[in-house]
């Protein structure tokens, strides 16, 4: 068993399970039950990603939570990205230092 | 065509401070399981996906089959399939099909997030912005990870695994705001994912995501009816 074919692998079925159907797709997709299903993927896989997954993210789900409960904080008041993100992980950090 | 690349650019400054961090994990990670920092620096920068990296390193620690391999990252990472597909709808009508191989490479859950999240049709140049800015954090962090990652302590290290979805909340909860039937999707699909988290252990997480999601958008897209802006382009 070689590592470079191993990485080949991954590589190639990584790259082709991304590349297919974005490629394919090149009609606007008509169906208005479709369209309505795509409009909320993204929430849907977004927060099917972060929830319970996040109050794992830190090794501590005290820290945890404490990080998430800042960033939904946050995120309720529009702050941009980079700030709710930062934000979560300094409380994260900071509450860590206490426990 | 410059200043749609610095805007992607910009944006995707988040999401590689993120993966600087992640990808910190996944290069002391690689080099426990036995892999050198070229190898490891090798499949971030042809792989650019967490969860299918870290299956992959325990699968050659492991000494597993290459179909072992092959079927792993298939199931790991089919839910770029659906991305692929949400993205298209979204599409300026410069993409060709030489932009499409190129940018599908860089279909990555965050780089999905905050294309999906941008109000406009997506053009290539912010695209490759967005995605250069991403591979550089997330393969820099493999490298510095795999090289000296024992040097940083592990209280900053753990902390910053929630960067990435600080960012994620930071993207669905304003909009949840503005629209009901987008806080039912969340509320739903959140629901569903912690159903299959805590009594389907069995269920690889990259199947539980596509299921939850697709059930928990396809439920908005049956009881709210109601025509968005979306549709009247």
């Amino acid at each position: 068993m070689s590592t470079a074919v191993y990485i080949a692998i991954m590589a190639a079925v990584t790259y082709l399970v991304r590349m297919i159907p974005f490629t394919l797709m090149q009609t606007k997709i008509k169906s208005r039950f479709l369209r309505r299903f795509l409009y909320y993927i993204p929430y849907a896989v977004l927060s099917a990603m972060t929830i319970p997954a996040i109050f794992y993210s830190t090794g501590d789900m005290i820290t945890a939570i404490v990080g998430t409960v800042a960033a939904i904080i946050l995120a309720y008041f529009e702050l941009p990205l980079i700030v709710v993100a930062l934000v979560a992980a300094g409380t994260s950090f900071v509450t860590g230092l206490f426990i | 065509m410059k200043q749609g690349f610095k805007k992607g650019f910009i944006h995707g400054i988040p999401i590689a401070l993120g993966y600087f961090s992640v990808s910190f994990g996944f290069g002391i990670m690689a080099v426990r399981a036995g892999l050198s920092v070229f190898e490891a620096v090798c499949i971030s920068m042809t792989n650019l996906t967490s969860a299918g990296q870290a299956a992959g390193v325990g699968i050659i620690a492991a000494c597993g089959t290459y179909i072992e391999m092959a079927v792993t990252q298939l199931v790991i990472n089919i839910r770029y399939a659906l991305m692929g597909i949400s993205l298209s709808q979204k599409l300026d009508s410069s993409f060709n099909t030489r932009h499409r191989l190129a940018i599908s490479f860089g279909i990555t859950d965050e780089i999905f997030a905050v294309a999906s999240a941008q109000p406009n049709k997506l053009r290539p140049d912010y695209m490759y912005g967005l995605i250069l800015i991403s591979f550089l954090g997330w393969s820099g962090g493999t490298l510095l990870g795999a090289a000296a990652g024992r040097v940083f302590p592990e209280a900053i290290t753990d902390a910053m695994g929630i960067v990435l979805y600080g960012m994620f909340l930071a993207i669905i909860i304003p909009e949840s705001k503005k629209s009901r039937s987008v806080f039912f999707v969340v509320i739903m699909a959140a629901a569903l994912s912690s159903v299959a988290y805590y009594l389907i252990p069995a269920l690889s997480s990259g199947f539980a995501i596509i299921i939850c999601a697709v059930v928990a958008a396809a439920a908005a897209a049956l009881l709210f009816p109601v025509p968005f802006e979306e549709e009247s382009e």
